[in-house]
């Protein structure tokens, strides 16, 4: 079962290619010269994330060398082990990128780059992450230009059902994590 | 906001560093017994983050923090060219062969249900659709515009100008929590950190994006009904925008 989900997930992409370059030739869309247009933007925009992750990566990693979050994570995990539900703390490790996720896109992917970096993208950590990150956005951000966009104060419930929608994704990524990649 | 959070956890940082120093200097003898720091946080992890302790120690690791923060993110982009700009090209095809709005016209039997204040034709559905399609794609630089149009439109239904309707709610609640089919940017972020199988986790993503989307809609109908999120009565008496039943009956379907 896991390894045809494995074979499926691999070919997501070539299919996706392939069903975008059929709709164009039958379309008749000079797919060569509309590649290129594309891809210039590309390095646009991958070179100007590069001050942003900067200045995330820089605060994240100087927080994480202080030892705080290490002393908060062997307090968590006394405090879970004496509750008795065992420390498994290891995907405490998601916590910081779950909770900047909502908050900032750019300060969500340096937590990805530096989770990667730390625990490497392949393991149970890593897989997690991405699906994490894969499977929410960023709420406050899209609220604020959305609703600001046409002088909305009053915004109701969406704030709440956002979060609260955002908080049950987590529980679903993390689920999703242990189920498929949970031994690593 | 942003700027109050960076500051708190660079100031913390350092400042938790240098308490977390003095207390090492003063309380734990030198480095020579492995000390007691090391041991109560995990094993084996805590030898290769927490090797020495003291200040010298906690100044050269926070030093190296810096410096690796810099170079990894610049390492990480300069990686991420070649694979952006394979993926924005592809993106591009599919953009002028005009697969936005074969998604649009698929999503359309949705849209009743899930905006059932938007009369059929208004041209609020058709933004809506776009923004939704084009954020399917993952087609960001697109999908912004579109999802502003689509709040202008249905600003022209809203009754009451400075409250959120159902409908700009349930737009929202669904655009935060982003069905992308294939998030390749992530997919190039594993890349860049080297990741032996990149696309791996790509099924997973999508089940998870797509079981937290339909849950987030399920939500934001339920809480739409409560209460304390009506709209003033008077506002709403006009239009049926929301339903004036007294008591929240608006069960999720």
């Amino acid at each position: 079962m896991i390894a045809f989900l494995d074979t499926l997930s691999q070919w997501m992409i070539p299919m996706t290619v392939l069903l975008i370059v059929v709709w164009a030739a039958v379309k008749g869309v000079p797919m060569y010269e509309s590649f290129v247009t594309g891809a210039k933007e590309g390095f646009g925009v991958a070179v100007m994330i590069i001050p942003y992750l900067v200045a995330m990566l820089f605060v994240i990693k100087v927080f994480l060398a202080s030892g705080i979050f290490a002393d908060m994570k062997y307090g968590i995990g006394v405090a879970m082990e004496w509750a008795g539900l065992g420390t498994h703390t290891d995907s405490l490790d998601l916590m910081p990128l779950a909770f900047t996720r909502p908050l900032t896109g750019s300060g969500a992917r340096a937590m990805l780059v530096e989770l990667f970096q730390t625990h490497g993208p392949d393991g149970f950590l890593g897989n997690t992450a991405t699906i994490l990150m894969g499977s929410s956005e960023t709420t406050f951000y899209i609220l604020a230009i959305y609703y600001g966009s046409v002088q909305i104060k009053k915004i109701r419930h969406t704030l709440a059902a956002c979060l609260l929608a955002d908080l049950v994704g987590i529980v679903i990524a993390l689920f999703i994590g242990y189920l498929v990649f949970g031994g690593r | 906001m942003l700027n109050k959070v960076w500051f708190c956890l660079l100031f913390i940082g350092i400042v938790y560093g240098f308490a977390r120093a003095s207390y090492e200097s003063m309380f734990l003898p030198e480095a020579k017994q492995p000390s007691a720091v090391a041991e109560e946080s995990d094993a084996a992890k805590a030898d290769e983050v927490l090797p020495e302790i003291g200040f010298g120690a906690m100044g050269k690791r926070l030093n190296a923090a810096m410096l690796d923060a810099a170079d990894l993110a610049v390492k990480t982009c300069i990686f991420l060219i070649g694979i952006m700009a394979l993926w924005l090209g592809i993106l591009n095809i599919a953009k002028d062969a005009g697969l936005v709005d074969a998604f649009a016209r698929l999503l359309q039997p949705l849209m009743r249900l899930l905006f059932p204040e938007i009369p059929t034709g208004h041209p609020a559905q058709g933004a809506v659709l776009m923004n939704l399609s084009a954020n399917m794609l993952g087609l960001d630089n697109a999908a912004t515009p579109m999802g502003l149009k689509a709040m202008r439109e249905l600003q022209e239904l809203n009754p009451a100008k400075d409250t959120a309707t159902n409908s700009m709610a349930m737009f929202l609640a669904i655009n935060t929590s982003s069905v992308t089919l294939i998030p390749f940017t992530i997919i190039g972020l594993r890349a860049a950190a080297g990741s032996k199988n990149p696309a791996e986790p790509v099924l997973s993503m999508l089940l998870a994006t797509l079981v937290s989307t339909i849950i987030a809609i399920l939500i934001t109908r339920w809480m739409a009904g409560w209460r304390r999120f009506r709209v003033a009565a008077d506002s709403l008496a006009a239009d049926g925008d929301i339903p004036p039943s007294p008591v929240e009956e608006e069960a999720p379907r």
